[in-house]
């Protein structure tokens, strides 16, 4: 019998993870898009942001806070990363990006496992409901991760349509020197926007905590499948990379059913291969004239 | 045509020749009179060398940053085992050619999709190849061995087993040969049109030259050679594992290449011994922590000496 509960019940994991994956590669795509950089730290402060929500959950006990609180820390580090490493670079091939944040990748990432041990923390989800679901009960805690990704990316989205900023920002995509010469202060539009990134990055870390552990490695996982998503997408394209998160997601739910995790990421990757060879500029794009 | 002729005893050129054999007859008789430790040591400098030098072809030389090194290293690895764990008796050609064949055959395939690629975007691809790689042989484990890979004995060189001053001295020899085989290959007039693939692609193209079909050759010269490294320290070791396929180990390479001096072939066997070297010094006070202190280390050479080590010595190089 064809395993319809199956394939319902992973098009809705699907879509869940997808909204978190969204989040994180809407962050990385933001970043690349303004000023060519390939971030290869993003599942790093991803895995720092759920680490900093673990923190303050145990201080303040409320989730909220510690959800917020993670977003301003991993901002202000994404600042402080961006001014030091990547301002440097600026005008270099972007290739020299991809070496410096894989450089902070490294460094990050082995101050946490120093910092916190080879223990998987946990962080508590806010509630804990169920509704059924077929042949299980499924936690609303992954519908409202859901939809809180969408308002946070939508919420980006008219950022960047009508707020004040949002022009900046989307002015210093289009032209760096014309920009400048309007009296937009690029430098510093660059480092708000790694902020901002850094802040979304640590928001799916902290709303993803609860459905794993978090430990120092789970962040190189975030990073391969963003790189996917915004290439799938279409690099520096927003809503070419959230369509591909879902898409990516919903393929390897399904490739689930057959496989095991394990095995299911080679079909994204397979996805990835297949637009590189037939859409290089993206999946969700319209074909370049 | 005929290239212009180049005169080895050109005085520039002597000071390289001079420099070349002083350096070689070093490393010939290290094994002679370091410790066991250190011995071991500067073997496995020459072996990270190699697939450092063979990625330096790509990076310094046509302006392309593979992520997915480890994919082509861990294929000559996982080869070298097929040929020592099912043919009797064990024999030590046959793993380099079975390693090179899975090498090869990996190299073309991974050449095939990511040469249509440019930049960042041929980065990003042959990382995802190299995770596909990882992926298959971490969960096949009735062919590859799964997390524990694969062990094997140590095959002997024409009838005589190994020791660690023949082992050094093989691998000296196979290093060398390839540096010289790798030299010669960007001096050629095909490494010529790789170089200019560099300096602008477009142009390149339009002057008439098959880019695609430079881009491919060249990832399957890289691809061969890394996957000689990968059999080379397969022997060595006596093991095969997906550890050697996982990223980490493309991104080490890069690491090598942009420590030591990307274009120089020499210069991503002085950034690979200049890490490990780092690596022993930190890891005696910081234990597994040490790629913290590596870390910014590279992270400033990114910033600060995009050169190298050796970058300074570039054009005396490849003279």
């Amino acid at each position: 019998m064809f395993p319809w509960d199956q394939i319902v019940v992973q098009a809705i994991n699907g879509i869940v993870n997808g909204m978190i994956l969204a989040l994180v590669a809407s962050g990385l795509t933001l970043i690349f898009g303004i000023m060519d950089v390939v971030n290869f730290a993003h599942g790093e402060l991803f895995m720092l942001g759920a680490y900093t929500g673990v923190l303050t959950l145990t201080a303040t006990g409320n989730f909220w806070v510690a959800l917020l609180a993670a977003c301003v820390v991993i901002a202000v580090l994404g600042a402080v990363i961006q001014v030091v490493a990547l301002r440097p670079l600026l005008g270099r091939d972007p290739l020299y990006t991809i070496l410096a944040t894989f450089g902070i990748s490294l460094i990050l990432q082995n101050w946490a496992f120093y910092k916190f041990g080879p223990v998987a923390r946990r962080i508590q989800e806010p509630f804990t409901g169920n509704f059924p679901l077929f042949y299980l009960t499924y936690p609303w805690y992954r519908i409202v991760i859901a939809v809180l990704s969408a308002g946070i990316i939508g919420g980006l989205w008219l950022f960047m349509k009508y707020g004040k900023y949002g022009i900046w920002i989307r002015a210093t995509t289009q032209d760096r020197i014309m920009a400048s010469a309007m009296g937009i202060p690029v430098p510093l539009v660059h480092t708000v926007v790694f902020a901002i990134g850094a802040a979304m990055a640590a928001a799916s870390g902290v709303l993803w905590g609860p459905m794993v552990g978090v430990n120092h490695a789970m962040g190189i996982d975030w990073t391969l499948k963003a790189f996917v998503v915004v290439v799938v997408g279409g690099m520096g394209n927003l809503g070419g990379s959230i369509l591909a998160a879902i898409f990516i997601s919903l393929l390897e739910s399904f490739a689930s059913i057959w496989m095991s995790p394990a095995q299911a990421v080679i079909v994204s990757f397979v996805a990835l291969i297949l637009t590189l060879l037939f859409r290089p500029t993206g999946l969700f794009v319209p074909t370049p004239k | 045509m005929m290239a212009p002729a180049r005169d080895p005893l050109a005085p520039s050129m002597r000071g390289y020749w001079t420099g070349f054999v002083i350096v070689l007859g070093l490393l010939a008789i290290a094994p002679l009179v370091l410790p066991e430790f250190w011995r071991r040591f500067t073997t496995e400098i020459l072996i990270w060398g190699l697939l450092a030098m063979s990625s330096d072809l790509l990076i310094g030389y046509t302006g392309m940053v593979s992520f997915g090194h480890s994919a082509f290293f861990g294929l000559g690895m996982y080869g070298a085992a097929a040929a020592l764990l099912t043919v009797k008796p064990a024999n030590l050609w046959l793993a380099i050619l079975y390693g090179l064949v899975g090498a090869g055959l990996v190299a073309v395939f991974v050449a095939y999709f990511s040469t249509r690629l440019r930049d960042i975007y041929f980065s990003i691809t042959t990382l995802v190849f190299s995770q596909i790689f990882y992926v298959v042989i971490f969960t096949w484990t009735d062919v590859t061995g799964g997390e524990n890979g694969l062990t094997f004995r140590q095959p002997p060189l024409f009838q005589h087993a190994f020791t660690p001053v023949t082992l050094h001295w093989f691998v000296l020899a196979v290093v060398t040969l390839s540096y010289l085989a790798l030299r010669r290959v960007t001096q050629s007039p095909f490494g010529m049109v790789l170089q200019s693939i560099r300096e602008n692609e477009g142009r390149t193209r339009a002057v008439g030259y098959p880019v695609e079909r430079y881009k491919i050759v060249a990832v399957l010269l890289s691809g061969l050679f890394a996957g000689l490294a990968g059999v080379l320290y397969a022997v060595q070791n006596k093991f095969a594992a997906p550890d050697f396929v996982l990223f980490l180990i493309s991104g080490e390479v890069v690491i090598f290449n942009v420590m030591g001096g990307m274009g120089t072939l020499l210069g991503p066997i002085a950034g690979a011994a200049f890490f490990l070297i780092l690596r022993e010094t930190f890891s005696r006070f910081w234990t597994e922590f040490y790629l913290i202190p590596v870390g910014v280390i590279f992270t400033l050479m990114v910033i600060f000496l995009p050169q190298g080590l050796l970058g300074f010595l570039r054009r005396r190089l490849n003279q």
